[in-house]
């Protein structure tokens, strides 16, 4: 059956500011998913905690909406107990970048089948303006009246130097290449992370539409720039100044999923296999290890 | 009171291989038809300390272990000194004979048996570590035990290494036996194996709970190691692929109760197993599973906090914690097995429990019950019992079948809402941490966010004619009342059956294993009683406190323990008359 825009409506109105760009990264997600033919009941989207968080509740779509800076561990049980279903972790800087850094990391290591979308507005907004992880380094703010001190997270590096094979970065001013990425996340076997630069119209001025279209370019435009070169791609990501790239910084050669090296899993979906009692056979093997 | 049990003590420093060796004859033990109670005693350390392994054996079945010993096996001088006081009168000493035996360590009436241990397992085996197999040896030989149980262990336990290994420890064993000859004839203990009694099996709290769940449809587990959690991961992990389980060693505790609540969320019946420092970090998780109407086991081994406190050791100190983890409030159930039977039904138990309230389930063991081994009957796991029950949990037919759009969290009379899993097309929703709607939408309204509460906490009524009721064990009508909960149920038991051989209908117990919601059949009973002496391994007296705020029940006494050693028989008799307020010198 055609998948349509329709099949993702839904009445409820989003609680974000007028020129926020999570409405464009919504607006991507689902032109990707229409796409590449994923319908609602084909996908769940765990979120974190945060205004873009809220996301699963203004498309119709399966959802979790979790815990701030958890839905890396959620979306990661979510797939081992059904890797039947696409899994889009969707959160915050704060959420995937700031509390939930560890998860962020070790979830890459493991390369589950995992779409990772990552609404990068540099602000704690649902909390009304404070610095996140991403904050350029002496940025002032209610908890940093003097600026912060701290460097920026690099998230695309580390994503790199962890062995993700797909990592990009997208923005909703250029909607139409952000829909591609998220697509072509979504093809991409294993773990695939698309960090995206959300305007926030509201607490971070500084870093909303004008800023960033004067700035973004796309590496796909950029002569000789080969993804497939995993340092120059370790390079790339931290540029970030009068030029900020976007587009697929690294897509390296598949590599085996979490879920397809599982034992358990050979025999399809865990939550697809019949759950019955033991057999005696099967309780005989563990009371012969007691003997 | 029982007469014809021997208890046997090895000790030594970590990395010695007290546990293998200690663990190895009591299936010897068993297998020579005794009954079994084995308790490690660990320091957290990979080498040095002291560390001992106690063996209690006897023809009849054994709830605890408990003082005098009666063979002590010292691998070194320090086991001499820590336990020469704990012995029987006639017990033996084996030391190594390279060692000199000062005369302070020295006792009339125990016997020393002085043996060339690292001498003959070098010489022998070829290896010093062998001494505790040689050790072994000496203890079959001096108590007359036939050797042929214990070679069998041998064969089982080096197989893989190969026959020149079980061949060297088979020699190692009979030069043991050896040595002991001169010294049989002064020993008055003997341990004689029952050939014609029926197999039995061997196991701990770990074994009985871990296979409980399997056995209930646990397909998913997610932890991080933590003594003494971490053997129900590691037990999962090593069946996971031939039972069809994932288990996961992932980064963290909060990590691990996540990816539960993720896979639970999807259908996976899941389990993550922990100590009271892990289960700490898991605290927000819990509620979350609560407001998202999640299933969820939560296994907790208790050991002795705060903090990192005392990492392998036992205690009974994280129930109120437990009771009322997460901010908010909600329902949840909290079980505390008393027995490895009763781990085993409460693993099974725990899962449908989880599914029919969509609720998390709280398992509180200890380190005593989780490393305790103990011989049952070869039927005392009862597997034909075992029932998988998933609670409102819709088929795929049913929801095929849908007419009306589906609401994940309907408000319904019994507080719990008919359950979709992701994936089908006519049940797209949302699993939410907010408070929300049927929907659900979002939705902070007054009328919704009563009508959201009531529907959950409504949930309690079902749960009360679910949650186990206190047991009784020992005559009616008794003049004094023990009340107890979790893992003090054995060392418990065997003092009631003193007090009474003593005094019969002097004594009787009741043990709680369902502690949350409060089983309304505990006030009942607590109300019948004389006078009531709790105990338990902690030192505020947490199940007084929830009784007594669940019931308006207050104890006549209590004995709590809380140096992070297991309660023993003889600790709670000691304390008794103190616990009664009975003055020195009066009988309690």
């Amino acid at each position: 059956m055609m998948v349509t825009r329709d099949d993702f409506k839904i009445s409820e109105k989003p609680t974000w500011c007028p020129g926020c760009g999570n409405y464009g990264i919504v607006n991507a997600l689902t032109k990707a998913l229409v796409e590449h033919g994923i319908a609602p009941h084909e996908a769940i989207v765990v979120t974190g905690i945060g205004c873009g968080s809220k996301l699963p509740q203004y498309m119709r779509i399966n959802g979790m909406h979790t815990l701030h800076g958890r839905p890396a561990p959620v979306a990661q049980g979510a797939k081992l107990a059904n890797h039947r279903m696409r899994v889009i972790l969707v959160h915050g800087d704060g959420d995937g970048y700031g509390e939930g850094l560890g998860h962020f990391a070790h979830a890459i290591r493991r390369n589950p089948g995992i779409t990772e979308l990552v609404q990068n507005n540099k602000i704690y907004g649902l909390t009304k303006g404070q610095f996140s992880p991403t904050s350029e380094q002496g940025k002032r703010t209610s908890t940093s009246p003097q600026g912060t001190v701290e460097r920026v997270v690099q998230p695309l590096a580390l994503a790199i130097t962890h062995g993700a094979t797909f990592v990009a970065r997208g923005y909703p001013g250029k909607l139409s290449h952000l829909v591609w990425l998220i697509g072509e996340a979504l093809e991409h076997p294993g773990y695939a992370l698309v960090d995206i630069l959300q305007p926030c119209v509201t607490f971070n001025k500084s870093r909303a539409y004008d800023y960033y279209n004067e700035r973004v370019y796309k590496l796909e435009d950029e002569e000789g720039y080969d993804p497939t070169d995993r340092t120059a791609a370790w390079e790339r990501a931290q540029e970030w100044g009068d030029r900020i790239p976007i587009g697929i910084f690294y897509r390296g050669e598949p590599v085996p999923t979490y879920e397809a090296q599982e034992p358990a899993l050979q025999a399809g979906p865990l939550v697809e296999q019949p759950l019955g009692k033991l057999g005696q056979a099967q309780i005989a093997a563990l009371l012969q290890e007691l003997r | 009171m029982l007469d014809h049990d021997v208890t046997i003590r090895i000790g030594g420093e970590a990395g010695m291989g007290l546990e293998s060796s200690g663990a190895g004859f009591a299936k010897a033990l068993t297998r020579g038809g005794l009954y079994i109670f084995g308790v490690p005693d660990f320091y957290s350390r990979i080498r040095g300390g002291h560390n001992f392994f106690t063996l209690r054996a006897a023809p009849q079945p054994l709830y605890s272990i408990d003082d005098p010993v009666h063979l002590l096996l010292a691998l070194d001088l320090e086991t001499i000194r820590r336990h020469i006081d704990d012995m029987a009168a006639g017990g033996a000493v084996v030391y190594d004979a390279k060692e000199t035996l000062p005369e302070s360590l020295k006792r009339p009436g125990v016997l020393f048996v002085p043996v060339a241990m690292t001498a003959l397992a070098k010489e022998i085996g070829g290896r010093a570590i062998m001494r505790n197999t040689l050790a072994l040896g000496v203890a079959a030989g001096l108590l007359g035990f036939d050797l042929s149980y214990v070679e069998s262990i041998i064969r089982d336990n080096f197989a893989k290494k190969g026959q020149k290994v079980v061949d060297g420890n088979l020699q190692v064993i009979a030069a043991g036996v050896e040595a002991a000859k001169p010294y049989k004839a002064d020993y008055p203990f003997h341990l004689d194996a029952a050939p014609d009694a029926p197999p039995r099996l061997l196991l701990n709290g770990t074994q009985a709970f871990a296979m409980g769940a399997l056995a209930g449809g646990c397909r998913f587990v997610s932890g991080y190691p933590m003594t003494p959690g971490s053997p129900v991961l590691i037990w999962f992990a090593q069946h996971a692929a031939k039972y069809g389980a994932v288990a996961k060693h992932v980064e963290d505790e909060i990590a691990a109760i996540n990816m539960a609540i993720g896979a639970s969320v999807m259908g996976a019946r899941s389990l993550v197993p922990t100590s009271g420092g892990g289960f700490a970090l898991m605290v927000e998780a819990v509620g979350f599973a609560a407001i998202s109407e999640t299933p969820l086991v939560i296994y907790n081994a208790q050991r002795p906090g705060p903090a990192t406190g005392l990492p392998t050791r036992t205690g009974q100190a994280d129930m109120l914690f437990m009771l009322h983890a997460s901010q908010g409030e909600f329902r949840r159930f909290a079980l505390a097995p008393g027995s490895l039977e009763e781990a085993f039904h409460l693993g099974w138990q725990a899962f449908n429990l989880a599914e029919r309230y969509q609720v998390p389930v709280m398992v509180m063991s200890d380190q005593f019950l989780a490393d305790t081994f103990r011989t049952i009957e070869e039927d005392a796991l009862d597997f034909d019992a075992v029932e998988i029950d998933r609670g409102a949990l819709l088929t795929k037919a049913e929801l095929d079948a849908l007419a009306e759009p589906y609401k994940r969290y309907k408000v319904t009379d019994s507080g719990v809402s008919p359950r979709a899993l992701p994936g089908h097309p006519n049940a797209v929703f949302v699993t939410e941490s907010n408070e929300h709607d049927e929907w659900p939408r979002i939705n902070e309204e007054i009328d919704n966010r009563i009508a959201q509460m009531d529907k959950r906490m409504r949930k309690g009524d079902g749960m009360l004619k679910e949650v186990p009721a206190p047991t009784w064990y020992g005559p009616e009508d008794a003049a004094l009342t023990f009340v107890c909960w979790g893992s003090t149920y054995g060392p418990l038991r065997e003092a009631v059956d003193r007090l009474n051989a003593k005094e019969p209908g002097k004594a009787n117990m009741l043990h709680f294993s369902g502690l949350e919601p409060f089983p309304p059949a505990g006030e009942t009973a607590l109300k019948k009683a004389k006078c009531l002496v709790a105990v338990e391994g902690n030192y505020t007296g947490q199940l007084e406190i929830l009784i007594r705020a669940r019931t308006g029940v207050v104890m006549d006494g209590a004995i709590r323990r809380y140096d992070g050693r297991p309660l023993r028989p003889s600790y709670i008799l000691a304390h008794l008359p103190e616990a009664l307020g009975v003055l020195p010198g009066k009988e309690a």
